[in-house]
């Protein structure tokens, strides 16, 4: 069977959202194999709760961390959205936001960091020098968009960003969050190879 | 060029020495690595040539200023002697000269790169070299090295190699950052400990170089404002204005009355801003969370503000050459004077919540003492310098803007310690305040932008000019040869001098202490890095 898959943001339409067309590729890789329906159910109940408790890396290299410092305080409070619990830690955390340029130097750090999270993981890139090297595109020290090395799930634009426009981000991603199969899928319509 | 007089690097030493102890030259306020190419056989006499540095030395006790230059011709192997020894601000400058320009300063006790990984290829900021055809992204870890070298001179003139240890192998080194909360960036420490008593720290930039200054050498005069409020965020405004101010004065433009008052404005805001992030960060290192939701509660008040008129929160890109952006919004002064007594009326709340805190007091007081000599040798300004005693504001020593015509004290503490540096700040908010009240109603009529040619060239030479940024000095340093782009800027960083403390004052302070000591130094690591 196919389970249809319209992720719901509270208060915010499903057509309001640009690159619905992302989303719903996506979901169709994803059902091209069939779904188990108690799974089916299950993995929307355990994404219901991923989504709404996205625990971020605090890992902020220059400017945009400040913003990001800002969603955490009182008039943004990001923990209206599940955002709050901040670690320092990669162990702990769900997905990394990466606010600032990454420098050559700065690079094989990030891999490591990511490295070190749990599954699943989530990368958002946030800012035009995580996006593509923003202003410094043309420094020699600056690598020219993190998904030069990392699997960007999110990407965020703005120099920096504005405080809503990591909100609209963060729902991006809690929007795929609540498509995926958190139980993996197994390919039930794909006939078995002959061995 | 024409005003700076030349040393051989044979005398350079001798004369540096000369200057500091008989001129009393005690703050070397800028070193500037430079590249200026080959000898042609076309070369006026004084034209310079070959790799070299110019130092541009201030005297605290009678105010008088200087600038030398110095210079190697030889490419291959350029060789300088250190004056590390006279000025501790030479010892991380220095290592920023070699890093850039491959120079090599004799006598230098640390010859390590400061910025770029120990295995980058070449000297990114020489004429002709291209940095990036030799360097790849490396994905592989970087080697943390525990040696370091010095170059001696030998009596009959040839060099000896001798090799340093950083840290011993029975030392006890912890690792903190690059990717740590309370180091406020991407800033690493390497701290050697006995029990919890800090022996050394061995500060590790470089981790967000953006190669800026490399950077600015192939845009235009305008473009290069744009990177000037990305380099220390928190004092944007008076990045920029430092940089226009620079190249005005090298262009012999005088700006408006009205544009004077509004940047004057602009910058105190700036500082009013950086200052409440100041609070907010270090109460929430320290583990006051309450302090931080109120330092961030009315800093957005403020980006209100600046939204309003310059159409950015953080990044507000407003100073032009010869100007602003735009008008202010017939809403500023309106809000910003709605703005202040709600500050002042509110205040009192941050000193209940942290300032009277015993435990805040137990942690801030007697942590991290930097002495007036050191805070001078070591350059370093603004807040961090007042907290020592040594008056060093550059709205006082060198008035810009209209910082001569507004009354306003100059808030100096004398104990040096995390505390005075956390008073000093505090004070410094009203202080601002007080100068935003004097010039808010009096904001004169008139243009905001002067005309300007379409492509700015500024006419040959060296120029310097300095603001009193959010927390120290900033200096633009430019050497135009005449062309649309100018042929070498260098940031004066307000955070590198403060960064450079951090191994002295540290020693024999707690583990724990590092953080207060950090975040009251209050320095911000794209700032340093550039």
């Amino acid at each position: 069977m196919e389970i249809k898959k319209k992720p719901k943001i509270k208060s915010i339409p499903y057509e309001e959202f640009t690159d619905n067309e992302t989303l719903e590729k996506l979901v169709k890789e994803l059902n091209a194999g069939g779904a188990n329906v108690a799974l089916g159910v299950l993995d929307d109940f355990i994404n219901w709760g991923r989504s709404n408790s996205l625990w971020p890396l605090t890992f902020a290299t220059s400017c945009c961390g400040i913003e990001f410092m800002a969603l955490g305080a009182a008039r943004y409070d990001m923990a209206r959205f599940g955002f709050e619990v901040a670690r320092a830690s990669p162990r702990q955390a769900d997905m990394i936001m990466v606010c600032g340029t990454i420098t050559n130097k700065m690079a094989p750090v990030l891999k490591r960091l990511y490295d070190q999270m749990a599954d699943p993981k989530y990368v958002v890139a946030v800012g035009g020098c995580a996006v593509s090297g923003g202003p410094f595109k043309k420094s020699y020290h600056v690598v020219n968009g993190v998904d030069k090395f990392l699997p960007v799930d999110v990407y965020i634009p703005g120099c920096p960003p504005r405080p809503e426009a990591f909100y609209y981000g963060m729902m991006q991603l809690q929007r795929k969050v609540k498509i995926e199969k958190y139980f993996g899928g197994v390919n039930r319509k794909e006939k078995k190879q002959d061995e | 060029m024409n005003n700076i007089r030349f040393i051989a690097p044979t005398d350079l030493h001798d004369e540096m020495l000369r200057l500091r102890q008989e001129e009393q030259m005690d703050f070397l306020e800028c070193l500037t690595g430079m590249d200026w190419g080959e000898p042609d056989e076309k070369d006026a006499p004084d034209t310079p040539r070959g790799l070299g540095v110019i130092y541009h030395l201030e005297s605290t006790v009678t105010g008088k200023r200087t600038v030398v230059r110095t210079a190697s011709l030889n490419r291959e192997h350029p060789e300088l002697p250190t004056v590390s020894d006279i000025w501790k601000a030479a010892d991380f400058n220095e290592r920023e000269v070699y890093d850039y320009f491959g120079i090599i300063f004799i006598g230098h006790p640390d010859m390590r790169r400061l910025y770029l990984r120990n295995d980058w290829v070449g000297y990114p900021m020489r004429k002709d070299d291209d940095p990036e055809e030799e360097n790849p992204l490396r994905m592989d870890n970087e080697e943390t090295i525990d040696t370091t070298t010095e170059l001696e001179l030998n009596p009959d003139g040839t060099l000896k190699n001798k090799e340093l240890k950083l840290f011993g192998e029975e030392e006890y080194v912890v690792n903190i950052g690059p990717q740590h909360p309370a180091t406020h960036g991407v800033m690493r420490f390497r701290v050697s400990l006995e029990g919890e008593i800090i022996q050394k720290i061995d500060a590790n930039c470089g981790y967000i170089h953006r190669g800026i200054e490399k950077m600015c050498e192939s845009l235009t005069y305008p473009q290069t404002l744009a990177l000037t409020d990305r380099l220390d965020y928190l004092g944007a405004h008076q990045n920029r204005h430092a940089l226009c101010m620079c190249v005005e004065k090298a262009m012999g433009i005088e700006v408006s009355d009205r544009v004077k008052y509004i940047r004057t404005i602009m910058d105190e805001l700036q500082r009013i801003d950086s200052h409440l992030l100041f609070y907010a960060c270090l109460a929430m290192d320290l583990g006051a969370l309450t302090a931080f939701f109120y330092g961030f509660r009315d800093r957005e008040k403020i980006l209100d503000i600046f939204e309003e008129t310059c159409g950015g929160r953080l990044i507000m890109n407003y100073n032009t050459i010869g100007g602003v952006q735009a008008d202010i919004h017939p809403n500023f002064v309106k809000r910003v004077k709605e703005f202040i007594p709600y500050l002042r009326g509110i205040i009192h709340e941050y000193h209940e919540v942290f300032t009277g805190n015993i435990i805040a007091q137990e942690r801030l007081k007697g942590v991290g003492v930097l002495s007036r000599e050191d805070a001078i040798a070591f350059g370093a300004t603004g807040g961090t310098g007042r907290a020592s005693g040594w008056a060093c504001d550059v709205r006082k020593r060198i008035p810009y803007g209209v910082y001569d015509k507004v009354d306003f004290k100059e808030i100096v503490y004398n104990e040096g310690d995390s505390w005075a540096r956390y008073m000093v700040r505090m004070d410094e908010i009203m202080e601002s305040m007080r100068i935003i009240e004097q010039l808010i109603d009096n904001i004169p009529e008139g243009t905001y932008q002067e005309k300007m040619k379409p492509i700015i060239r500024v006419p040959e030479g060296c120029y310097y000019s300095a603001v009193e940024g959010s927390r120290g000095e900033f200096g633009v340093f430019i050497e135009s040869h005449g062309d649309k782009t100018p042929y070498r800027v260098h940031f004066r960083s307000t955070g590198l001098p403060l960064v450079s403390t951090v191994d002295t004052i540290s020693r024999g302070a707690k583990i724990a202490d590092l953080i207060a000591i950090g975040g009251t130094l209050d320095y911000v690591v794209p700032d340093i890095d550039r």
